[in-house]
């Protein structure tokens, strides 16, 4: 057998990889056909279920009076964690996320009992009828907070630290140093369809759950821990989410096992969905930072030595919280060479609901570190931001065997730099210098508005840096009509990553798209996978599909070269066909005959990624198997009478490798940027002393809208851009990475409100960079300046 | 809880859905989304927020008037049953034409790639679907990002969308589609004849307590009101929607306004624009953009299409919140306030209507019947300035409304000053006034007014703004009105029509 040549017919097969194919949901999206969680018709019976949540950050649960509420009309049931026959605990692994509180709530917001009642209405009624008395405790709200009581979630250990060389004598050594900390906003999800999951009862005390999860099989671990069953009796399944985003990688758990919880001891069917405010509430984050840096420079701007100081709001509890800390240490280098570093993590444990993972999952605030750096050195020497970016990148990969300007921080060697390359072509593109020049003489002469620019780099490494994570399972039939059915571990958020696995077996098998069938993420058909997440999804499934499609196809061909006494090398798989030595057969013809000649034709297909390693107490090792790179210009103009801002311009170079598929590829590339401009301008989580969410709902909450989109924006796959390691097809991961092109737009508004004032005094604009907060930045820059 | 039709017009609601006759005889404060999911089975249309502000549930209404159906995009999860008494809905799924062709605006979308996660989308073609139906063709780029504001998507950045938005109008508009609006008008009149909705008799919901009234004519109201003074009156429901979906509130019995034809009408004469209380903000739209152009940017503003197809200009008015957006400029313009109970009609200010947080000055069974102005003559400077997080569909952090006049010799002859968003309840800055007044319209004299602003206000800080970015921008909205009075707008503006940048 041997791999197709396209060269040898002009006949291509529909849908293969690397062709613009549509999302496989597209039409039933369009027609209100597509079905999530709450569209599953409801078997007859089912029951609804809301929450009880705690009015406090901090307190003890001093009575419960329930009454009112088990009396309340339509409610069949009230469930509190006594009613738990196995482990009170929804966490992914730390065990400390009680399902429903007891004696001690821990966040404004977190769940105490739950009402199951005949409709939703009715349990969201009965549910503010529960009487709680607390005894308030002291609660610890905010970073400063958690930082000055000492509060992390790893105790009294001294804070987990990666470095490399002296950074304080090189930064004393430095001819310039300057320091200052960058305050970076949380960030909710705001996936349009909210948690949701729909438990049956079956047989013995098997229970089937339809769960809007990245995870599917946390999501089967935590039922059964929760029940006190054994894996085997839950099955959970996901046919597509109404968006993620992070936001569903542990945060399903709980309403999955509260919905099984009820089906068990209520014997019914039942669906737990939160409404938007209580999901808001109930639910955690992006995790806010406070970084703090310190750094020593030459004249051009490079970096000799730095130390930050990171500090990560994680919430009452551990949830994934410690691998979101270590990704954002992994990113305080973005694509900088750093020739001596220290970073170093705070992960504040506070009264507020856990935060958890987030597109990019800390990596971005990592990030936002960094780029602040660069825009600080470039205002102290008076430069461009970008020659100082420019001056720190690492080396490219075209110069990998000088050995220089190479090691991470972490004491990777970074082999496949291209962001000097990819830089270059979109400083071209977007004609950046001449904007730049263009920008300063409009400034002059506008006192009210100001415009500024900015170009940002990503370096992003792909990788679960919790290494067992990095496995994946497929499960393929070949059924006799010569149709496929494609299984595997991954779950749809909207990424697409169904129609990019579903191109990898079409290819394959050199079928039509159309002959395969993609169906739901169930944890009975492929076990013991990993979340869909670290932009991982179509690297590992897609590789893992492959191995099982091969592994039918090896079959396929060594049965059917001894059939005609040929070689197996000679078995091609052609468009529609299969070629032995000089014969030809339509593909259907040649799975029928091996069916009649009793070849297996169902497959399993297992990946687990190379090269990597990572040795954490060392913080040394190889925890990326590659990287992807992708930057944007950004143009901005501010008011400096109310510090309302808007983007005016968007280019983006980014680096898909050789992409799997450039329509999905681009939507994952425009969407990133929107959110993570969002999440840097207006998206403001607003908390009251009391720890109580002030911004829980849209109407408060506010996610960029439609006329937010710039109204120029040019987004481009670096056409040159390969993979160098052997990733499926060349591929790179896309999911997060682009998110981190919205940082751009956060130094743009730093530079236009740098141009209101006389260029003495650094912006140091925070984020979210909200009007109030560039009206802020607006009058310091102004400070001490005569009025206008 | 919905019959096929049978003809019966008494205690229930009929419409059309998707083309269909049907009566809904259930709770009469269920919502419309509520009663497509659950009553109807209808999964395309989707809850994400059920406070009007995702978009996700958004449907298309028709309503009958002169002969002609006008279409509209609302927001189904903050729509009562009884609103839609003689009206059409229409879902994503009742878009499809025969054999399962696409609608132009579904086709648009699945052409250009709109869809990442699918979520959002049903309420996206039905927004474009309420344009196609209204038979505009959406190009410009404002205009499209004004007719999609209230449609969240968290996937894909919007650019598709927009794509599909414009590829919408070059996409021929099928037979099938004006064929079944022309059933859709025909059942529409026959709902009207059935329903009484002409004019002779309210339809009434009351199969279950508590009960809808739909008055037809003021002295019905008045009568309705007078009997049942403690009845919840609704007009667009965007608001009293929400004490449905989030605060869980009982409405008892209530009174909608929506079909009294005195209170819809929205007249200019003699120099003089009266507006009737169920006016909605899309009605005054064009109205205010010929009548008073510097209103209009501020009236697009607010809400979302999907709001400001069902919220009234009353409505905003009469809810008495300190962060609407129309009485801070209503009260710049001197408007009057029309209250009316039992036949007797009041005039007040509008300022003086509002008393204190959440108290108003509304008798019971009164209500309000309209709001008049004089319509602002040439020479002034009017401006109306909302400063949000977001341009569009957000609430103010601060709304100010100027209305200044200049005398020959450039001093201020006349000045009203309004803003929400300052106080408990919209409120006149006199303070500021008094500083300008009769005084040389100038840098410095502005500057003196500046000074003046703490004796009008002391904002609070809450998550829209702390009180000190309040105070600042409302002393800077001024500084904008003075920009503009010597340079134009053109330097001063990010958004709207008047924005160069």
């Amino acid at each position: 057998m041997s791999d197709c040549d396209p060269g040898s017919d002009p006949q291509v097969i529909r849908g293969g990889v690397r062709e613009a194919v549509p999302h496989d949901s597209s039409r039933k999206h369009a027609t209100g056909t597509a079905v999530y969680v709450d569209d599953i018709p409801e078997p007859p019976g089912t029951l609804h279920v809301a929450l009880g949540l705690s009015e406090h950050a901090h307190a003890r649960v001093t009575d419960i009076d329930l009454e009112p509420v088990r009396s309340a009309p339509g409610v069949v049931a009230v469930l509190t964690a006594a009613d738990i026959p196995g482990a009170n605990d929804v966490s992914p692994f730390a065990g400390d996320d009680p399902m429903l509180a007891t004696g001690e709530v821990c966040y404004h917001g977190q769940p105490i009992f739950a009402v199951v009642a005949r409709s939703f209405r009715e349990a969201r009624v009965a549910a503010r009828l529960g009487r709680i008395a607390y005894q308030e405790l002291p609660a610890i709200l905010t970073i400063d907070d958690a930082l000055s009581a000492q509060s992390f979630l790893d105790g009294t250990d001294p804070p987990y630290t990666m470095s490399r060389g002296d950074p304080d004598a090189a930064i004393a050594a430095s001819p310039h140093r300057i320091e200052g900390e960058i305050r970076i906003g949380g960030q909710e999800h705001f996936y349009l369809e909210g948690q949701a999951a729909l438990a049956v009862p079956g047989e013995d005390d098997d229970v089937t759950v339809h769960s809007s999860t990245q995870h599917p099989t946390e999501i089967q671990h935590v039922v059964a821990r929760v029940l006190g069953l054994a894996d085997h009796a839950v099955t959970v399944e996901c046919r597509r989410m109404g968006g993620g985003f992070g936001g569903k990688e542990t945060q399903g758990n709980l309403p999955a096992a509260l919905a099984a919880l009820a089906a068990r001891i209520t014997r019914r069917p039942v669906k737990v969905r939160y409404d938007r405010d209580d999901d808001f509430r109930i639910t955690g984050k992006r995790h806010d930072f406070l970084i703090a840096y310190r750094c020593g420079f030459d004249a051009e701007g490079r970096i000799a030595g730095i130390v930050f100081e990171q500090a990560a709001r994680c919430g009452m509890s551990f949830d994934l919280s410690m691998a979101i800390a270590d990704r954002a240490m992994f990113h305080a280098d973005n694509a900088y060479y750093l020739d001596t570093a220290r970073i170093v993590s705070r992960r504040c444990k506070t009264h507020t609901a856990s935060n958890t993972a987030f597109r990019g999952f800390g990596g971005p605030q990592g990030m936002v570190g960094i780029e602040r750096v660069m825009d600080h050195i470039a205002h102290h020497l008076g430069r461009d931001p970008l020659e100082i970016r420019r001056a720190n990148y690492y080396a490219e990969k075209s110069q990998l065997q000088k050995g220089e300007r190479l090691l991470t921080p972490y004491h990777m060697t970074v082999e496949d730099c291209v962001i000097g390359e990819l830089t270059a072509e979109l400083e071209k593109r977007a004609d950046y210098a001449d904007r730049r020049a263009a920008i300063r003489h409009w400034n002059a002469s506008s006192p009210i508005l100001k415009r500024g620019l900015a170009l940002t780099p990503v370096k992003f490494g792909i990788s679960f840096t919790l290494t067992h994570l990095n496995q994946a399972g497929a499960l393929v039939h070949l059924y006799t009509d010569g149709s496929v059915m494609l299984n595997h571990g991954g779950t749809e958020m909207g990424q697409g990553l169904y129609v990019k696995v579903a191109q990898v077996v079409a290819e394959e098998f050199q079928i039509d798209i159309e002959r395969v069938k993609i169906t739901a993420t169930s944890t009975a058909k492929v076990p013991n996978t990993s979340p869909t997440a670290a932009s991982s999804g179509s690297d590992m499934n897609g590789m893992a599909a492959r191995r099982a499609a091969r592994a039918i196809k090896i079959r396929m061909a060594r049965h059917l070269a001894s059939e005609r006494q040929a070689d197996p090398d000679e078995v091609v798989f052609l468009p529609g066909r299969v070629r032995i030595g000089e014969a030809e057969l339509p593909f259907v013809e040649a799975v029928r005959e091996c069916y009649r000649g009793r070849v297996s034709l169902s497959a399993t297909g297992y990946y687990a990624t190379p090269k990597i390693s990572w040795d954490r107490a060392a913080g040394r090792g190889r925890p990326f198997y590659y990287f992807a790179y992708g930057a944007a210009v950004t143009e901005v103009a501010i008011d400096t009478l109310t510090g309302e801002n808007r983007i005016l311009r968007v280019d983006i170079l980014h680096d898909a490798g050789k992409s799997l598929n450039p329509a999905i590829d681009l939507g994952q590339i425009e969407g990133g940027f929107v959110q993570g401009a969002g999440w840097l301008t207006m998206e403001e989580l607003v908390f009251d002393d009391k720890g109580a969410l002030r911004t829980h709902a849209p109407s408060t909450y506010k996610i960029p809208a439609c006329s937010d989109r710039a109204p120029v924006m040019n987004v481009q796959l670096f056409e040159r851009g390969e993979n160098v390691e052997d990733t499926i097809w060349r591929s790179k991961a896309v999911g997060e990475p682009p998110l981190m092109l919205g940082i751009s737009a956060l130094m743009a508004l730093s530079d236009a409100v740098a141009a209101a004032g006389e260029g003495r005094i650094y912006p140091a604009l925070d984020a979210p960079a909200t009007p109030e907060r560039i009206l802020a930045a607006v009058n310091r820059v102004r400070a001490g300046s005569p009025p206008s | 809880m919905a019959e096929p039709s049978t003809g019966r017009a008494d205690a229930s609601v009929s419409l059309l859905l998707n083309g269909e006759p049907l009566h809904y005889a259930g709770a009469a404060d269920m919502t419309l989304l509520d009663w497509l999911r659950t009553g109807r089975g209808l999964k395309g249309t989707k809850e994400g927020c059920a406070e009007g502000d995702c978009g996700a549930c958004t449907v298309v209404v028709g309503t009958l008037a002169d002969g002609r159906v006008q279409h509209r995009a609302i927001n189904a999860c903050i729509a009562l049953m009884p609103m839609l008494s003689g009206r059409s809905v229409w879902t994503v799924e009742g878009l499809a034409g025969p054999g399962g062709s696409l609608h132009p605006a579904a086709a648009a979308m699945i052409d250009r790639q709109a869809s990442q996660c699918g979520f959002c989308t049903p309420g996206f073609v039905m927004s474009l679907a309420a344009a196609a139906m209204s038979d505009r063709r959406l190009l410009d780029r404002r205009e499209i990002g004004d007719e999609l504001a209230g449609n969240l998507c968290r996937c894909t950045g919007y650019g598709p969308i927009i794509e599909a938005a414009r590829r919408m109008g070059e996409i021929a508009r099928p037979d099938w589609e004006s064929e079944r609006l022309q059933r859709e008008r025909e059942g529409l009149a026959s709902l009207a004849v059935a329903t009484g909705a002409t004019g002779e008799q309210p339809a009434l919901l009351s199969g279950q307590q508590p009960m809808a009234h739909l008055p037809s004519s003021l002295d019905e109201l008045d009568r309705l009101l007078a009997s049942r003074p403690a009845a919840t009156i609704v007009a667009g429901a965007t608001d009293i929607g929400l004490h449905v979906t989030k605060a869980l509130r009982p409405l008892g019995p209530q009174i909608h306004l929506d079909r009294v034809p005195e209170l819809r009408a929205i007249d200019v004469a003699a120099g003089r624009l009266v507006i009737g209380a169920m006016v909605t903000y899309s009605q005054a739209e064009p109205v205010f953009a010929a009548q008073i152009p510097a209103l209009a940017e501020l009236v697009r503003r607010i809400g979302s299409r999907q709001v400001r197809n069902a919220g009234t200009i009353g409505g905003n008015i009469a809810n008495g919140s300190p962060i609407g957006d129309m009485p801070p400029a209503l009260i710049a313009l001197g408007a009057t306030l029309v209250l009316r109970a039992g036949g007797t009609e009041r005039r007040i200010p509008l300022e003086d209507y509002f008393l204190a947080y959440g108290r108003q000055d509304r008798r019971p069974g009164e209500y309000v019947r309209a709001v008049e102005l004089d319509l602002p003559g040439p020479g002034r400077l009017l401006g109306f300035h909302k400063v949000s997080k977001r341009f569009d569909q957000d609430i103010s952090a601060v709304c100010g409304g100027f209305n200044i006049a200049l005398g020959d010799d450039g001093t201020v002859t006349g000045v009203r000053i309004a803003y929400g968003g300052m106080a408990a309840t919209p409120r006149r800055a006199s303070h500021v006034e008094a500083a300008l007044a009769g005084e040389p319209w100038t840098e410095a004299t502005v500057a003196r007014a500046c000074d003046a602003y703490v004796a009008d206000f002391t904002p609070i800080t809450d998550m829209r703004a702390s009180a000190g970015y309040r105070l600042e921008v409302a002393r800077n909205l001024i500084w904008r009105v003075f920009h503009e009075s010597r340079h134009g707008p053109g330097a001063t503006r990010l958004v709207g029509p008047d924005a160069t940048i």
